[in-house]
Parts: structure tokens; C-alpha cells; sequence
């Protein structure tokens, strides 16, 4: 059994159908990318995990266990923008996660843990190539600083599933290149089980091991709101790197709906 | 070069920065000594050596009451002032941060504090002098009711727009509410807190104002009104500028102390 199951999952706003009858089973150690055109649910696949939002109908299960339909320390999610936060340090924007398991009243640790927290985020800044720049806040960062930051962030609480809504959109191309290299680096060396939305189809097809592309199935011309997106292909890959197949470029281009 | 990009540096923005105030300090002497000349007993327009004479009698202790009236009026006015925006700044920052952060409390008291905001604080004045008497208590309660809601609603539409990413981010990290609010909504608040209140000063201290100038036996605003029976403009026109002396001093403190706080909030500019 898969470490993520979805079982005839129905995502419903009013009379308009988000997600129709998604029913797959993600493994704990794959690197799976979500694809498809502007409007196909992408977003809200990933909301459903995150807990964002609840499914109208159908089942989610994390480890064997009913999802909660409420953000938890269980998933850890890198946004495009806004994932760190911009009052505190580098160093403190990581620590912020052991402090509140450390410390429910405060919300921060103090003496020997709070050192020993510290050195651990140190760890998990160096891991992420930020090792100088603890005590930088993110507005003095650059959006590709800010993402590892976002990473280290997420990291050190361990989660079960690494979410990843579009993190490379807003890079250049070569700060892309090296996030790419970092995110395969730490999923392959931490054993991680990352579920990235992404635009880019290179990209999904480089880094994922299993490529899940969102679509409508059927469409009605007079009320496009009443059919739902599901994953209309479902890519196991051996290896990262696969070709991508033709049907995907065709998809990229046309709007869903 | 366009208009909008010639910018004033260093010394030339001091000094356009001063011609005005100059020019207007000119132009009242001017107009003074034109007063003078005609009626050397003017008291609409005074001359400088009787503003600073009238000053120093008010400054000098009354041998009377044994206190000098300006020093007991700046004293009684400032801690109205003070005490009122301690009690607003407190009520704010929990109520805008409830507000912000919790639809459950914004659906139920969003409603009450939109309708207390557009009360004008003045037309309770009479309601609050009957409940609270002619004391202290009344006029600070008029200066809190009149700046606390725009504070609340402002903090609140702050915290409501902090991004949901930072928000859901915190929850990942394994943040209960209690924590989300202490250490990611209040150090983001604190320095529009800040500036908020610093908006509030010029309310406050019209409120201030008012309610000594209808019931008080000291203050800046009493004064003022006390003196206007005798067309005292040689005690009043000093008084306005101390008051805004003061005001602009508040201004400038809590300025400073919100970017020694808070630098992330205030990043370096271009300009």
C-alpha cells in the first residue's frame, strides 16, 4: 500500500466540479511531479494534500490514516513566494519549527535546547547551501536564497510528504539548475516523498519519478463547469530524465475548461 | 529633466524644506508690526517680545498655587494623552490581532466595531461626562473611543493580509493558533501598530482639546479657552506651537523607535 492514497476523490465548488473521481496511490519514496494546464486542478490536488481544503467526496489516506483536512507538521510545503517568513532571520525562519514543538506557551525555546536547536538548523542552512547567511532576513535574499531557505524550513521538521507548488517558477534559468540539483540531492540522500506542481514539463520529466498529468477527461460545450479534472496520464518512470511523450507538449499549450 | 525626477539631496532639501516656515514667520512679522504701527495695544496679533514675555509668566511659578500653569498644563495634558493611547494601543493590538487572525471572532464582532467606528467620538462627549463625571475618567474615555476603532480596523485588515502561504507554512511547522499569532501575526503587527498610532496622535489630541476646553480646571486646551476670554492671543499662539511641539516630538519618538524595533519592516530605499 501506497504512503498517499487517494480513493474516488470528488473536489465540488457549488455546481462546479474541481476534481472528478481521482484515484491513485502515491509511493513513500518517489519524486512525483503534477502537470497539466492552467485550471486542471493542479492547485487544488495539492490543497487537498496539504489539507487546505477537504474533499467533497471520497477518501484520503496518509500512512494508513485519515488525512486531516488541516495544514499539519506531517506535510511540509514550499510555496513559489511568500513561504518564509520576512521577520525573521535565515536562521530563526528554520528554528521557528522546533521551537514550536519545543515550546507551546512561547512559541520559543531557550537555553541548552534552544542551542541545541540552533546547531541544528545551522546543519539544515549548510545542507541547503545558506551555511553564511543564518543571520540574513529573507528581504535581503534573492528569490533562489529565499527557496532554499523555504526547503531548510520545511525540512527540519521531517515531514512524511514534501509538497512543491511550482517552487522554481519565479527562478532564472540557472538558479533553476541549481535548485534542481539540490532538491534531487536531498530527496535522494533524506529518503523524501515529494509531490511537485510545476508548469514546466522538462522539469517534471528531469526530476519526478512518476509523472501525473491533470486534465479534463470529458467536456461539455454548453456547461464546462460540470465535468472535473483527474490525472488523464499517469508516467511511472525507471529513471529521472525519461522522454517526454508527444501528448504531453500538445497539452501544454491549449487552457484546460 | 522631468519634473518628477528632480530630487532635492542634503542640504537643499533642509533648506526648501524651510523656506515656507520662514516665509510664514516673515510674513506674520510684517503683519504685526503693520498692527502695531496703527494701535501699539494690538492683541491679535502680538510681537514676538510679548509672546515671550507672557511665556515667562506663565512659566515662572505662581506664588498663589505654588505650580507654574504651564508646567501643570503640559503635565495634565500629556497624561490624558499618554494614558488614552496606552489604553488604545493595547485594545488595538488585541482586538486587531483577534480580529485579523480568527474569522470565528471576525464574523462576530467585525459588525459592532465597524458601527462604533463611524460614531462621531464627540457627539458621546455629553454621554460620557454623565456617566463618567467631569474627571480624568471622561476625557481619556473620548480620546480612546475616538482613535481605538480606526486602530482596530487597520491592525485587523493588516493581520487579514498577511499571505495564507505564511500562514499555512506555520501550520506545517507545527504551529497552534496560540503560536501562529504570537510569532507570526504580532512581530508583523508591531510596526504598523506603530505607525497607526502614529496616525492617531492628531485625532487624540483634538479629542484632548475638546474635552478640556468643555470641562477641566488644567491642560493645554483649557488654557487655550481660559485665555480667549481676553483675546490673550500673546498666551495662545505659543500654546498651539508647544502643543505641536509636543505632538511632532511623539511623532518623531515613536518613528524611531519602530525602525530601531523592527529594522525587516523597513528596508533601505532607493530613494
Amino acid at each position: 500500500m501506497g504512503l498517499l492514497t487517494f480513493r474516488n476523490v470528488w473536489v465540488e465548488y457549488g455546481d462546479k466540479v474541481v476534481l472528478e473521481n481521482v484515484d491513485l496511490s502515491i509511493e513513500r519514496g518517489s519524486f512525483v511531479s503534477i502537470v497539466g494546464p492552467s485550471g486542471a486542478g493542479k492547485s487544488t490536488f495539492l490543497r487537498l494534500i496539504i489539507g487546505q481544503e477537504a474533499p467533497t467526496r471520497g477518501a484520503i489516506d496518509l500512512d494508513g490514516e485519515k488525512l486531516r483536512a488541516e495544514p499539519g507538521p506531517d506535510r511540509g510545503v514550499v510555496f513559489q513566494k511568500y513561504s518564509v517568513f520576512p521577520h525573521l532571520s535565515a536562521r530563526d525562519n528554520v528554528v521557528f519549527g522546533l521551537d514550536c514543538a519545543g515550546s507551546p506557551l512561547l512559541g520559543r525555546l531557550s537555553g541548552a535546547r534552544r542551542r541545541a536547536a540552533l546547531e541544528q538548523a545551522d546543519a539544515m542552512l549548510a545542507a541547503v547551501g545558506l551555511g553564511d547567511s543564518g543571520d540574513l532576513y529573507p528581504a535581503k535574499m534573492s528569490g533562489g536564497m529565499q527557496q532554499r531557505l523555504a526547503i531548510a524550513q520545511a525540512l527540519i521538521k521531517k515531514p512524511r510528504v514534501l509538497l512543491l507548488d511550482e517552487p522554481f517558477g519565479a527562478l532564472d534559468p540557472g538558479v533553476r539548475l541549481d535548485m534542481h540539483a539540490l532538491i534531487t540531492g536531498l530527496w535522494r540522500d533524506n529518503g523524501l516523498t515529494i509531490l511537485m506542481v510545476t508548469h514546466d514539463i522538462k522539469e517534471a520529466f528531469k526530476l519526478g519519478t512518476r509523472v501525473l498529468a491533470f486534465d479534463k477527461r470529458r467536456r461539455d460545450p454548453h456547461a464546462p463547469h460540470r465535468y472535473g479534472a483527474t490525472a488523464v496520464y499517469d508516467f511511472p518512470l525507471d529513471k529521472p530524465g525519461a522522454a517526454i511523450p508527444d501528448a504531453l507538449l500538445a497539452m501544454q499549450e491549449k487552457p484546460a475548461a | 529633466m522631468r519634473l518628477l525626477n528632480i530630487r532635492p539631496r542634503g542640504g537643499l532639501a533642509i533648506l526648501l524644506g524651510a523656506l515656507p516656515l520662514l516665509a510664514a514667520a516673515l510674513l506674520y512679522l510684517m503683519a504685526s508690526q503693520a498692527r502695531h504701527a496703527d494701535n501699539p495695544r494690538d492683541k491679535l496679533l502680538p510681537t514676538p517680545a510679548a509672546m515671550v514675555e507672557a511665556v515667562q509668566l506663565m512659566a515662572k511659578v505662581d506664588p498663589l498655587t505654588g505650580h507654574a500653569p504651564l508646567v501643570v498644563d503640559t503635565m495634565a495634558s500629556l497624561e490624558r494623552v499618554g494614558s488614552a493611547l496606552a489604553i488604545a494601543t493595547a485594545l488595538s493590538l488585541v482586538l486587531g490581532l483577534g480580529l485579523g487572525l480568527l474569522p470565528l471572532l471576525r464574523a462576530k464582532f467585525g459588525p459592532l466595531v465597524a458601527t462604533i467606528a463611524v460614531i462621531p467620538p464627540i457627539a458621546v462627549l455629553p454621554i460620557l461626562f454623565i456617566v463618567f463625571g467631569l474627571g480624568e475618567t471622561a476625557k481619556i474615555a473620548l480620546i480612546v473611543i475616538g482613535v481605538t476603532p480606526v486602530m482596530v480596523r487597520d491592525l485587523a485588515a493588516h493581520v487579514a493580509a498577511i499571505p495564507e502561504e505564511q500562514l499555512v507554512k506555520a501550520q506545517t511547522l507545527g504551529s497552534s493558533t496560540w503560536q501562529l499569532a504570537l510569532r507570526v501575526a504580532l512581530p508583523q503587527a508591531m510596526p504598523r501598530l506603530i505607525d497607526s498610532l502614529r496616525l492617531s496622535l492628531c485625532p487624540a489630541w483634538v479629542y484632548l482639546i475638546s474635552a478640556e476646553a468643555i470641562a477641566a480646571d488644567t491642560g493645554l486646551g483649557y488654557r487655550i479657552f481660559l485665555v480667549r476670554r481676553y483675546l490673550s492671543m500673546d498666551i495662545i499662539l505659543p500654546y498651539v506651537a508647544w502643543i505641536s511641539i509636543l505632538a511632532v516630538t511623539m511623532d518623531l519618538t515613536l518613528r524611531l523607535i519602530a525602525r530601531r524595533a523592527y529594522p525587516w519592516a523597513y528596508p533601505e530605499r532607493a530613494r
